[in-house]
């Protein structure tokens, strides 16, 4: 009852003073949008950024590595076994980089409820032949399906089909940079060395785009049997196994987790990839600075515009007072005026934010670097939409406070006999 | 039970700015139930002052002031504001009316404020009240659309709103001119001979003050005739 009566007279001092209310609104209104905007258009940038990356990256990779032995034949001496030991004579042997009863180590991971999903691979140093010159080159040897299911791979096949590679013998997929340098088309036969010196004829089924130039100029996909037969290798033979975790989160533990289970060295992707979570968090923060200085911004409108109704009003609130309304209620009104300013502007900010950043998704975005991206990156993150809003009433809020607590202080008497 | 619903004892009060000065001095009286009285004095006396101080607006004073027995002192800026809002009404120089509002609504803020009765009731009475002052045809108005002397009745419309204990007047007729000072003075009247309403009206037009039950002179901060 008493609070009907408090916003009905909000609601009349507001109405009285429409327009600058109109203009306060506006202030949040505009504020909220943009806020709404950057922060999706920002945040879409990013997320397209780090798939760059972090899509086609395993959670967890096992492999081996060549390493020199960690014991060396000084710490076997008696007298200085319990020295720090610089003298190092063993080398690295040549060690196989195969993981070894790789069979065993996947059907274990794959059930694991902690994974999303397993792909094997092999990578493996090639030149491509190319009249009489040879290009450095890597061959990926990749298990299409699980490869395309857990790292989108169709997604860069820019031309052919992908799955060609598992249907036909001895096809491979080329990097665009490489196909470029080799004047290779799809149909066409090409010939790749081993670094054992092994010659092999491969047939180019399509190609592939990364974004990455440098990584499209070295870079070729054949399937895990092509690879296998390329080098000479048996059926089990598997360089990396790759692991895609359902939370991402948990990788640097399970890594190491693995690390001693298998006795494989495992790379989880955060200390693969730091640099890619620093540059996000950094776009993010100068996103949302500028965002709530804007709403700051509009906050202050709201400031001048109440601060002026009251002196305005001074008479009403005076008599209001005089009539039995306490401070508080006197307090309430206009509290109650500038949270609806803040609520109203702010609801049709949320609504703008969300037309303004769609009419930014139509906007043609091609680039040859992201084959997939056709139009700007726009991520519609319901958590923005919160933070505008929850901002919006909290700005306003203040906006009001001080206001609203100098209308409560006036004292009546002044007023009154002012006159 | 006493008749006695506005006691005042002792009440003295000092402006401080910029030098000390005493406005009031010793002020005893008190007021009954049904009287109409008046306070006059020049200007400069002190009657406004005492006004302020005996409708609890002001509370910077010495000495004790009683309405309706409940002693004024110590409450609270909240407590004020109910017994401002349940037995006092106020009628000043200008009429303060809220022109947002229409006069139907201006008359009902209070007592919507109150509480009492519902919203349908409280409109009831307000139309009543525009009844008795014989101004119900302009209630759907907005208050800027009225006569002065018809928003003077209505500021009275208003200080009725809540059958107050007193109505209290600041030189109620101080902006009229005679024809509508009449009538105010006509109204008050009828308030005390048909309601036995209690008036304490601060004036000074003489002739106004001759004409009401009881007269309180002031000079200097004292009370020289009651």
């Amino acid at each position: 009852m008493n609070f009907k009566l408090i916003s009905d007279i909000s609601r009349s001092l507001l109405v009285a003073r429409w327009r600058q209310t109109l203009v306060a609104a506006i202030g949040v209104t505009f504020s909220i949008t943009m806020f709404i905007t950057l922060l999706s258009f920002m945040s879409g940038l990013n997320d397209l950024l780090d798939g760059l990356i972090l899509n086609r990256t395993a959670h967890i990779r096992l492999y081996n590595d060549i390493e020199p032995s960690k014991h060396q034949p000084v710490d076997e001496s008696n007298e200085y076994y319990k020295s720090y030991n610089f003298i190092r004579s063993i080398k690295p042997k040549n060690d196989r980089l195969e993981i070894y009863n790789s069979g065993a180590i996947m059907a274990a991971l794959k059930k694991d409820s902690r994974i999303l999903g397993v792909a094997p691979k092999i990578t493996t140093p090639i030149f491509y032949n190319v009249g009489t010159t040879d290009l450095t080159g890597v061959i990926n040897g990749i298990d299409v399906e699980a490869e395309n299911q857990l790292f989108k791979f169709s997604d860069y096949v820019t031309s052919g089909n992908y799955i060609d590679l598992k249907n036909i013998p001895n096809s491979i997929i080329l990097g665009k940079g490489v196909a470029n340098k080799m004047l290779a088309n799809i149909g066409d036969v090409i010939q790749v060395t081993t670094s054992k010196g092994e010659l092999m004829k491969l047939k180019v089924v399509g190609f592939f785009q990364s974004g990455l130039l440098d990584l499209d100029n070295v870079q070729s996909y054949a399937s895990i049997g092509t690879t296998q037969k390329l080098l000479g290798a048996s059926n089990n033979y598997i360089t990396d196994i790759q692991i895609k975790l359902n939370d991402i989160l948990t990788a640097p533990p399970l890594a190491k987790e693995y690390e001693r289970l298998f006795g494989v060295e495992a790379m989880d992707i955060q200390t693969a990839n730091s640099q890619f979570e620093t540059g996000s968090s950094v776009r993010s923060l100068i996103s949302y600075a500028v965002g709530i200085t804007l709403l700051i911004v509009a906050g202050f409108g709201i400031y001048n515009i109440l601060n002026m109704m009251i002196f305005e009003k001074m008479d009403s609130i005076a008599i209001l007072k005089a009539t039995g309304f306490s401070g508080k209620d006197v307090n309430l009104i206009f509290i109650t005026i500038a949270l609806s300013i803040g609520i109203f502007g702010g609801l049709l900010g949320l609504i703008f934010g969300l037309g303004l950043s769609n009419a930014i998704d139509q906007i043609p975005f091609n680039t040859a670097s992201l084959p997939t991206i056709k139009t700007y990156p726009i991520n519609y993150n319901p958590k923005f939409y919160m933070i505008g809003a929850i901002f919006s009433i909290i700005t306003t809020y203040f906006a009001g406070y001080f206001p609203a607590r100098k209308a409560s202080k006036i004292d009546p008497v002044i007023i009154i006999r002012g006159k | 039970m006493s008749n006695k619903i506005l006691e005042s004892i002792n009440i003295n009060k000092f402006f401080h700015d910029p030098l000390t000065v005493q406005v009031l001095k010793d002020i005893n009286f008190s007021l009954n139930k049904g009287e109409f009285a008046s306070i006059i004095g020049k200007s400069g006396c002190g009657k406004s002052t005492l006004l302020y101080i005996l409708s609890t607006m002001d509370t910077d004073y010495d000495g004790e002031l009683f309405i309706d027995d409940v002693i004024i002192r110590g409450k609270k800026e909240v407590e004020l504001a109910k017994i401002r809002n349940e037995k006092i009404g106020f009628v000043f120089q200008f009429h303060y009316l809220l022109n947002e509002f229409t006069v139907l609504r201006n008359v009902m803020l209070p007592g919507l404020k109150l509480g009492k009765y519902s919203e349908k009731e409280v409109e009831h009475r307000a139309y009543e009240k525009l009844k008795i002052l014989g101004i119900e045809k302009e209630a759907l108005k907005k208050a800027n659309q009225l006569s002065g002397g018809q928003k003077q009745r209505v500021a009275i419309a208003r200080a009725l709103i809540n059958d107050p204990l007193i109505i209290m007047g600041d030189e109620p007729t101080g902006n009229l001119d005679k024809k509508n000072s009449e009538i105010v003075f006509e109204i008050f009247q009828q308030l005390v001979k048909d309601f036995n309403q209690s008036l304490l009206i601060v004036t000074h037009d003489n002739e106004f003050a001759n004409r009401t039950h009881r007269i309180i002179e002031m000079e200097d901060g004292k009370i020289i005739r009651m």
